[in-house]
């Protein structure tokens, strides 16, 4: 029948010997069946077979990377195409360029560790099976390339989410994860609508049959200015409420500090790039205008939201707390630099999504390695942990000062060039987030130094040092942290040419919009070409207006 | 000698109608012979007589499909897909809710053949109301339906609740019929027919210089359909209704008499009134965002799960008036996929309350959903598929239905409308939240030391899973349901 989900064996791409992305879907949806198919008192079998499945998944993620033909960054790859609900012109169509590729790789690395790092304790089956189909529709939202089924998988996500949060989490988890759930849900409702609107305009405005093809809606640009405002404002909502961006953020400190440990690396560490993923596939791509006409908003809220961030995690008492406001400093970086609208600014923010999982996701395994051996997360309550744990505390130490964004290591060459390009564009806006990495510096440093320096008592002079599984979990990401940070060339290499499209494709696509690279012209040249002089003015506008 | 002319009769399109109706009688007849008919008797007839109606459903199809629509004993009842689908739907529902009405009755000791004889009748009722051509005939339809949903609502003797609510349904439903009746009167004034045909021909060739009484007319059967399919501001029986009427009378309420009504109105509407749509989408469109706002509003504020689902129901009707209001094929298209969508869902939903309700039928706090997960974890899960897909999350039916809806309402620029309803749904996803919470996040009430567990008997089972397993189904391959919605598009058919 031709109504079922067809997926062809050979995929377009030439070099690719099969579909791969529908296989990264899929894969974890049918392991997820499998381990729930599974007898539920033998919890190793249920763990072999999920981490099992997730590490085919890694493999199939990490095997992307390496067919990913880098000279033709920008274009769609592995792409990949079957019949959905063609009535409404919905289609499953997939593929892969340099801006979802390490998100993809990204998610195909953190679900094995997490999956790995911590046993649930209780209720192993559905736990299992509701991270694997997580996964799966994670996997969904970067390789999606229709305006419905991307939708599809951006909220079928909530689902596990809430069960893993209200299932295996600490004390205050249903709260947590009924707000949780709320607040995306909320946030996104609008977006369906808007994605209908924008099929809809867009079908009248070229005479065609509907379709929900993001790459023909993007490339025809047929919809009015007015109207693409409008819809972009309903996308932008369900983003900021998922990345999320000051003031729609509450939900972030509860839910991150209510989950369980995996859960809390999944949402920090892939979760939250649905959001940023969002604006800058569905938003600048989209609506290029409009998202140039809304940039100022959102600057404007990364910048607060940095800083914010920053002060408030300074203030936490609970360690899995602070980190989570640090993630609302993070990615105000990340917003920032996508709304730079250069290529400095989009591509540091699409490291630092990167960067952010990897820093943050080790953080939040570490604070659960903290807190398996204190049962407590209270900073008063710990203490010089390092004179019985020194492993562990030296691998904090890297962890905690690639996210603060020490030269060196990953955190650094995103931040950097996010700030290039926001000053390049907007300067005070990058003054203001500068000012950010010094608090990072303040509350990690305050904070390690609470947790792990000082005279240790009780419990915190006795816990045992990093295990041997512990350490083996841990090593990958470590490994991560140190090489993007000395040699980046890999990655930026494979993002820069889809980047550079983007901007173009805003640069065509906005009256008057020349994309913002330095305002030295020569003497400063960090952009692939200096628009000069010109520029100066326009950019300048833009600085003094905020 | 005076020959009398009698209209043409085509048989086979009455055979569903007649199935159920005959079958009706006819148990209810063996049933007054026969002195102490074991109650499996009932049960197996009713069921039977349901699957006889479904399976007559599919060669009618075909030949509506191959041959086009008709309509027969003049002009009084047409037979096109809508009619069709309906009938199936009606007789899917039948057959659920007799697999869920005999362990009920036997479990609250009530004599039971009189139930399935009103709900084959009222199924009757249904399929006249959903091929009706003819505004008469669609009252009729209208009154054998209510008469025997009145009598079922009340059908629990020792529960006064039951009494309760089925006598402001009857009270209140008079009042909707009337309301009907007297718009009916007035269209039939202003249009000089009762044909739903004629009344579209003669609109469409005649310019009438002062409408007032069609708008009079329009708006009063407006009233007593909105009564029928609960949206606000006629909702205020549901809750109480839903409250006190057996569960598996209210599977049949939410599931059969919602799609009855909701064929008719379409009908009525779209096909009839299509010419005036501009007249009648506004205050349809106001009736959709009153629906969903209050109906997911005051959910949220209940503690009995019965009225959560009431209101939850509501907010349905509203959204599938949303579909109505676009007055189009796609529009209609969609009001059916949502239709049968929500059938699944809320025979699957109120057959888990069937099952929950114990003894007394009246465990229906949202505490004693308490700890589910732990006690009948398929139970609890079962109720989560039918949850979550009530509030239409991705990957199930109730996604589907509402994509659909929501499709056809911004195709017709219906941007706050379909904003509004889209905000309704999140607010109502909370009420689903709570029951889910209830179930799995808290601890059941340990009473004398035992936890109660519900005993799920086998009907129930079977009505879960296939619910469940629909949902599921239409979730991830929704392209047969909305192929055959498309052809089961509404049609004026007649001369």
């Amino acid at each position: 029948m031709s109504v079922f989900v067809q997926i062809p064996l050979l995929a377009a791409s030439p070099g690719v010997s099969f579909a791969v992305l529908p296989a990264l879907v899929l894969v974890p949806a049918v392991g997820a069946l499998l381990v729930v198919c599974l007898p539920r008192r033998r919890p190793e079998l249920l763990k072999l077979v999920a981490v099992a499945t997730s590490v085919v998944v890694g493999a199939m993620s990490v095997w992307l990377l390496s067919g990913f033909d880098v000279v033709h960054g920008a274009d769609v790859q592995f792409a990949s195409t079957g019949t959905w609900m063609s009535d409404l012109g919905i289609s499953w169509t997939l593929g892969v360029d340099g801006i979802s590729l390490f998100l993809i790789v990204l998610t195909g690395v953190l679900f094995p560790i997490a999956l790995l790092a911590v046993d649930p304790g209780h209720d192993d089956r559905a736990y299992y099976g509701w991270l694997l189909l997580l996964e799966a529709g994670v996997m969904g939202v970067f390789c999606a390339l229709d305006l419905i089924v991307f939708f599809l998988c951006f909220e079928v996500v909530l689902v596990p989410m809430y069960f893993l949060i209200g299932r295996w989490g600490h004390a205050n988890r249903a709260y947590a994860a009924t707000k949780f759930f709320l607040f995306t849900m909320a946030g996104s409702a609008l977006m369906l609508v808007g994605i209908l609107a924008v099929a809809f305009l867009h079908a009248e405005a070229v005479g065609g049959p509907v379709t929900f093809d993001l790459i023909a809606i993007a490339e025809a640009q047929a919809v009015d200015a007015t109207a693409a405002r409008w819809i972009f404002a309903a996308f932008a909502l369900a983003f900021a409420v998922k990345v999320p961006i000051f003031p729609l953020h509450t939900w972030l400190p509860d839910a991150h500090t209510e989950a369980p440990t995996a859960g809390s690396v999944i949402l920090a560490g892939v979760l939250l790039k649905l959001g940023t993923y969002g604006f800058l596939r569905f938003g600048l791509y989209l609506f290029p205008e409009a998202s140039h006409f809304f940039a100022p908003v959102f600057l404007t809220l990364g910048v607060v939201g940095i800083v914010y961030g920053a002060v408030v995690a300074t203030m936490q008492r609970d360690l899995k707390r602070l980190v989570a406001y640090s993630s609302v400093a993070h990615l105000g970086f990340i917003v920032l630099g996508t709304f730079a609208l250069n290529t400095e600014g989009i591509e540091g923010g699409l490291l630092q999504m990167v960067n952010h999982g990897v820093s943050t996701g080790a953080l939040f395994l570490l604070v659960g390695m903290v807190y398996e051996r204190r049962h407590t997360r209270q900073i008063d309550e710990l203490g010089g942990l390092q004179k019985a744990a020194p492993i562990l505390a030296g691998v904090f130490t890297v962890v905690m000062l690639s996210s603060i964004g020490l030269p060196g290591l990953n955190g650094f060459v995103g931040e950097f060039l996010v700030l290039v390009g926001a000053f390049n564009a907007h300067r005070w806006f990058a003054v203001v987030a500068a000012a950010g990495v010094i608090l990072a510096a303040v509350y990690l440093l305050w904070a390690y130094q609470r947790v792990f320096h000082g005279p240790a008592e009780g419990d915190n002079a006795t816990i045992p040092d990093l295990r041997l599984r512990e350490g083996l979990v841990l090593a990958p990401l470590l490994a991560l942290i140190v090489f993007m940070g000395v040699y980046p060339k890999p990655v930026i290499e494979r993002m820069e040419p889809a980047v550079d499209a983007l901007v173009a494709h805003l640069e065509a696509h906005v009256d008057g919009f020349e994309e913002p690279t330095s305002q030295f012209g020569s003497e400063v040249e960090v952009g692939t070409n200096g628009h000069g002089d010109d520029q100066h003015d326009h950019n300048g506008d833009h600085g003094s207006d905020h | 000698m005076l020959a009398v002319a009698t209209p043409e009769v085509l048989w086979w399109t009455l055979l569903p109608l007649l199935f159920l109706s005959v079958g009706a009688l006819l148990l209810l007849t063996v049933a007054s012979i026969v002195r102490h008919l074991p109650d499996t008797v009932p049960q197996a007839w009713t069921v039977v007589t349901g699957l006889v109606t479904l399976v007559a459903c599919v060669p009618m199809w075909q030949e509506v499909h191959d041959t086009g629509p008709r309509s027969t004993l003049a002009g009084s009842i047409a037979v096109d897909g809508s009619t069709v689908l309906v009938t199936a739907l009606l007789a899917i529902v039948v057959v659920a809710v007799a697999l869920l009405a005999r362990p009920y009755l036997r479990r609250e000791d009530l004599p039971g053949v009189e139930l399935y004889v009103l709900l084959m009748l009222s199924a009757a009722g249904g399929v006249v109301m959903a091929s009706a051509d003819d505004l008469i005939v669609l009252f009729l339809g209208l009154e054998i339906l209510s008469i025997a949903v009145y009598v079922m609502a009340a059908f629990h003797l020792r529960r006064i609740e039951s009494q309760e609510g089925a006598m402001k349904y009857f009270v209140l439903g008079a009042f909707a019929s009337a309301f009907l009746l007297y718009g009916m009167a007035l269209v039939y004034g202003a249009t000089g027919s009762t044909r739903l045909a004629l009344i579209a021909e003669q609109l469409s060739t005649t310019v009438l210089v002062r409408d007032g009484m069609l708008l009079a007319g329009v708006a009063l059967m407006l009233v007593g359909f909105a009564f029928k399919v609960a949206a606000v501001p006629f909702h205020a029986w549901t809750p109480d209704v839903y409250e006190g009427a057996p569960a598996p009378v209210v599977a049949w309420m939410a599931a059969g008499v919602k799609a009855a009504a909701f064929a008719a109105m379409v009908r009525v509407l779209v096909v009839s009134l299509g010419t005036h749509a501009s007249d009648w989408t506004p205050p349809v469109g106001a009736l959709a965002v009153a629906s969903v706002v209050i109906g997911a509003v005051v959910a949220v504020l209940q503690t009995d799960v019965r009225r959560m689902l009431a209101y939850s129901s509501i907010a349905h009707a509203g959204f599938l008036l949303l579909g109505v209001q676009a007055s189009d094929a796609d529009g209609t298209a969609a009001v059916y996929a949502y239709l049968v969508v929500y059938a699944l869902l809320a025979t699957g939903s109120f057959a888990v309350l069937t099952v929950m309700g114990g003894e007394g039928d009246h465990a229906h706090h949202l505490d004693d959903y308490r700890g589910l997960a732990r006690r009948r974890p398929v139970l609890a899960g079962a109720f989560t598929v039918l949850l979550l897909g009530q509030a239409g999350v991705p990957f199930t039916g109730g996604f589907v239905a509402k994509l659909g809806v929501l499709a056809s309402a911004v195709a017709d620029q219906g941007y706050w409308v379909a904003g509004i309803a889209m905000l309704a749904a999140a607010a109502a996803a909370f009420v689903y939240l709570r029951i889910l919470v209830s179930m799995y996040l808290e601890d059941a009430e340990v009473v004398d030391g035992v936890t109660v567990s519900p005993t799920v008997p086998a009907g129930a089972r079977v009505v879960i899973a296939v619910s469940c397993a629909g949902v599921l189904f239409i979730g991830l391959v929704p392209g047969p349901l909305l192929t055959l919605t498309r052809d089961a598009v509404p049609v004026l058919v007649g001369n």
